[in-house]
């Protein structure tokens, strides 16, 4: 009873640390996006986003970058999401406990440490000379999809571990397989934490250009790989997978480091574009989860 | 109904066998998709450490190549790193240095400060706060690494020599701080995820005893979540390890073994980039120190994550 | 359907469709692959942006940025058509090419300055010899000469600061080569880095900074940066474009280079693209504001070009001190 007082204090001071804090990350965003949006302003228009890179700074434009990172991005995701989700999956409810899984555990977070160029090395070795498949879309797809792979695999699987075993028991209970537990009990009410987890994979994988580089990326192309959509049948090519491409985060490198002023002005515009590409890619996720949250029952 | 079935058996085998008895028409169906739908997820399990696989063989390999020419005595004792000198020398230490100083710096910002932002977000603030301060925390880890690089370079370090004018243009403190903000998503997201999970009993049983927020965050959800917090927390530190262009960018690109942070040095992530982006001859022993560096870190990690993991494992016997 | 099962399937789906992709020829119009050093590619930029405006698209080229190393290693196993080098071929490299039974013509294009700055604060120094040069940046220096009185009794006793390229460039090959004789040769306490902005920076602020960049970061940042003249032997001597291309701005001005695979010259897109590069590089590199070689030098290298002149006249070392028309007579190797 005495501490009563003291409780009440505590709570209080930490609710005010707790907003300090959330405004300080806030405002740190903010004095960012504001830095690069007083340079890079200047450069926003229908000409910079449709024209190709150029010598001349008011000239230059990103039109192969941001399709060349959407595209490459539209690879990664498909590779990650799917086989992280798939291999967590097996690794936290298949997988029996024994030292094997956990020196499996460690492993996957250990990958999750090592740089993003080593991956970018080892994709040059494996991708680009073992399988020929050049400096093209999709090894750079996959690329950044074994990057982010561990990311994906951990947030998974603690998001499973957060479902209570009671959920599972009730189901099997019922007469339910493994799968059918996993499929229609599991995952749903994990899909909050995947998503948050996919959301930051995910926003990682599309600023990197290290790896990117070093596996051939370019920062000079005046035209746009093939379009994924055609008009003859069958409407659906993947020619544009073995094409050439560029990306934002490399020609934001490429264009800071020049000596000229201006190049300066459209790094800062290519840093804005792909800032808001992110929230772009990331807000169906953000909503998804949104309502999936509201949805949680226990 | 025939054969009595225990009330808790939980194993697979049971599972099957009560579907069994329900419809035996759709069994073989079933067993069939549900052996199917398992090696398909434990072939997705393999690829992940195949690629453990790859990459460590890939280390290994060159840095086998690499200490046929270089004694291990030197590379860990001696306190210089100047392999592409003339006058070589392959001492770790500096890079080892430059990279913990800038990792603790990091953690220093991002720790406190994302795990207070998640209890926060999960136990304070009203859920539709909570639905629009999330996204817009998680944009930090989307910012380009390059953008993050030069943010620290012209803005963080200007704003920190108003507070020490000695400070040189190029050092640890600017390019720690700013790796620590930008993983705070990562501690503050995740961590949020795992307390917002925790079942509302737990709460409601926390606040039926008279417990205020603050004791309850701390005395109730946080045991309960530490499992996804510790992920958290072990994900935050590897990202800030490993983090390649912030570094390389704002705290130099010289190795110099120091242990203050206002100092240059280089990390052994800036060396690699760029090593392997420069204009060195690939094959040459200079390109080599990139694999032994990258060996190196990822040992350097190993350890912190099984450290990690023992403690995980001990908390939650105890939780 | 649900989400996971649409996933996996369009995954299966994309990947089976991407194997079969790969069997498809390469119908697109032709492609010109450029790829190599950083501190070469403004200048093929704009030679690639010209190229492409001039065939109206029938032509396409790509331009890469993996550093000199990476790029030769990419241009000896015939990957790309066109290496742009800030440096000669290593003898390392050359055996690579030699391996993958890849021919090439070495091609100077321009001119890269190296040159010396100091902060508009300093306000004793005009010009310096290579032998001040030299005591500043050996190895011998480390930890020792940390003032400006230590190199020239005449200077203040101010800190030195040095800064430049960083030690797995080729322009701290060349300049170490230049200034202390040997290269790679350098103290190690000097602030290093790849990005010329940043050294700019860092020089600029600091009152007893002196470093050297690429010539090209100099015109931008005038008001920032004081010129420094380099004195070797015959009087001080500040960077300019007279000054390099008639010889007397030396040692610090090193040769650019394009090398074109044999192989790949054989195509008329690649052909085609050498001689557009060898007729307009003179204006373009201006563009660019690098310093271009004299006319008749573009003219010698078409002209070996044409002639079929393969190899390196290099011998897998760099030629510092050279004139570019002397290297353009040597003989070469391969």
């Amino acid at each position: 009873m005495s501490n009563l007082r003291g409780n009440k204090v505590r709570n209080a001071v930490f609710a005010i640390v707790g907003l300090i804090a959330m405004l300080v990350s806030s405002l740190t965003l903010l004095a960012l996006i504001a830095a690069l949006a007083m340079d890079g302003s200047s450069r926003f228009s229908s000409h910079f986003f449709f024209s190709f890179p150029s010598r001349f700074p008011e000239e230059a434009g990103i039109l192969s970058a941001w399709v060349g990172t959407s595209l490459v991005m539209l690879v990664t995701a498909c590779t990650a999401i799917p086989l992280g989700i798939a291999a967590a999956v097996y690794l936290e409810e298949y997988g029996s406990k024994n030292w094997l899984t956990d020196l499996i555990e460690i492993n996957i977070a250990n990958l999750a440490g090592v740089p993003s160029i080593v991956y970018g090395l080892m994709a040059l070795g494996l991708f680009v000379y073992q399988f020929r498949w050049g400096s093209s879309i999709l090894t750079a797809g996959l690329t950044l999809a074994l990057l982010i792979l561990p990311m994906v695999i951990i947030t998974t699987r603690e998001a499973i571990r957060t479902v209570p075993p009671s959920i599972r028991e009730a189901a099997f209970a019922l007469g339910a397989s493994k799968w059918q537990t996993v499929h229609d009990h599991v995952l749903p009410y994990s899909l909050g934490g995947i998503l948050t987890g996919l959301i930051i994979a995910l926003s990682r994988a599309i600023g990197e250009s290290a790896p990117l580089m070093t596996i051939g990326a370019l920062s000079f192309v005046a035209f746009l790989p093939h379009p994924p959509l055609q008009q003859e049948f069958p409407f659906l090519s993947f020619q544009w997978l073995m094409d050439p491409f560029a990306a934002l985060p490399i020609q934001t490198f490429n264009w800071i480091s020049r000596p000229q002023e201006e190049f300066h002005l459209n790094a800062a515009a290519a840093g804005l574009v792909l800032l808001g590409m992110t929230l772009a890619m990331n807000a169906l996720a953000i909503t998804v989860r949104a309502r999936f949250r509201k949805r949680l029952q226990w | 109904m025939g054969t009595r079935v225990p009330l808790l058996d939980l194993s697979h085998e049971a599972g099957l066998r009560t579907l069994s008895q329900a419809m035996t028409g759709e069994r073989t169906l079933r067993r069939i998709r549900e052996w199917a739908i398992e090696k398909i997820l434990l072939l997705a399990a393999l690829v992940s450490i195949a690629i453990t696989a790859g990459i460590v063989g890939l280390l290994l390999y060159e840095s086998l190549v690499f200490f046929q020419s270089v004694s291990i005595v030197d590379f860990f004792t001696d306190t210089q790193w100047t392999p592409l000198f003339a006058d070589a020398h392959y001492g770790i230490l500096p890079l080892v240095a430059g990279t913990l100083v800038t990792t603790a710096i990091a953690l220093l910002v991002a720790l406190p400060l994302g795990t207070v932002t998640a209890v926060y977000l999960s136990e304070y603030a009203s859920p539709r706060v909570g639905e629009v301060m999330k996204p817009f925390l998680e944009l930090l880890s989307a910012v380009p690494t390059v953008v993050y690089g030069y943010f620290a370079l012209l803005f963080v370090t200007p704003v920190l020599q108003k507070i020490f004018p000695a400070l040189p243009g190029f050092n640890m403190l600017s390019a720690g701080l700013v790796i620590g903000i930008m993983i705070v998503p990562y501690i503050s997201s995740m961590s949020e995820d795992a307390m917002r999970a925790v079942p509302m009993h737990v709460r409601e049983g926390s606040y039926a005893m008279g417990a205020t927020c603050f004791q309850t965050a701390f005395r109730a959800i946080i045991p309960s979540a530490l499992s996804g917090i510790a992920a958290a927390y072990v994900l935050g530190i590897s990202r800030a390890i490993g983090e390649t262009m912030v570094v390389a960018i704002a705290a130099g690109m010289q190795p110099t073994l120091t242990w203050n942070p206002t100092q240059p040095a280089e990390t052994m992530t800036a060396y690699i980039v760029q090593v392997s982006m420069g204009d060195l001859p690939h094959g040459s022993i200079g390109y080599q120190t990139i694999f032994v560096t990258g060996l190196m870190l990822f040992l350097m990690t190993l350890v912190f994550n099984i450290a990690g993991h023992i403690l995980k494992k001990r908390l939650r016997r105890t939780a | 359907m649900n989400p996971v099962m649409i996933a996996l399937a369009l995954t299966v789906f994309g990947l089976g469709s991407a194997v079969s992709a790969l069997h498809v020829s390469a119908q697109s119009p032709s492609l010109v692959k450029v790829d190599g050093s950083s501190t070469v590619f403004p200048i093929s930029e704009a030679v690639a942006e010209e190229f492409q405006k001039s065939t109206r698209g029938a032509v396409r080229v790509t331009v890469g940025i993996s550093g000199t190393g990476g790029g030769f290693k990419k241009f000896c196993r015939g990957e790309t058509d066109i290496q742009d080098a800030s440096r000669p071929i290593s003898s390392d490299e050359l055996e690579e090419c030699r391996k993958h039974a890849v021919q090439f013509f070495e091609l100077p294009i321009a001119f890269d300055a190296m040159t010396l700055v100091a902060s508009p604060k300093n306000m004793w120094l005009q010009a310096v010899t290579l032998q001040e040069l030299k005591t500043m940046w050996e190895p011998a220096a480390q930890g020792k000469i940390t003032k400006w009185k230590q190199v020239n009794s005449a200077w203040p006793d101010e800190p030195l600061k040095l800064f430049g390229a960083g030690s797995d460039s080729g322009t701290f090959d060349y300049f170490t080569e230049a200034v202390v004789g040997k290269a790679k040769s350098s103290r190690g306490d000097y602030t290093g880095s790849e990005d010329d902005n940043t050294l700019v920076q860092g020089i600029s602020a600091d009152k007893g900074a002196i470093g050297y960049i690429p010539y090209a970061y100099y015109p931008p940042n005038k008001n920032k940066l004081k010129l420094i003249g380099v004195d070797a032997g015959h009087g001080p001597v500040l960077p300019s474009r007279d000054t390099v291309e008639n010889g007397t701005y030396t040692p610090l001005s090193r040769p650019l280079f394009v090398y074109v695979s044999k192989k790949s010259a054989e195509r008329r897109e690649v052909k085609d693209f050498v001689e557009f590069y060898m007729k307009e590089a003179l204006k373009l590199t201006e563009q660019v504001k690098y310093v271009p070689l004299p006319a008749d030098a573009y003219q010698t290298s078409l002209e070996h070009f044409h002639d079929g002149k393969l190899g390196t006249v290099f011998q897998g070392h760099s030629g510092v001190g050279m004139r570019i028309a002397d290297l353009l007579k040597r003989e070469s190797i391969q």
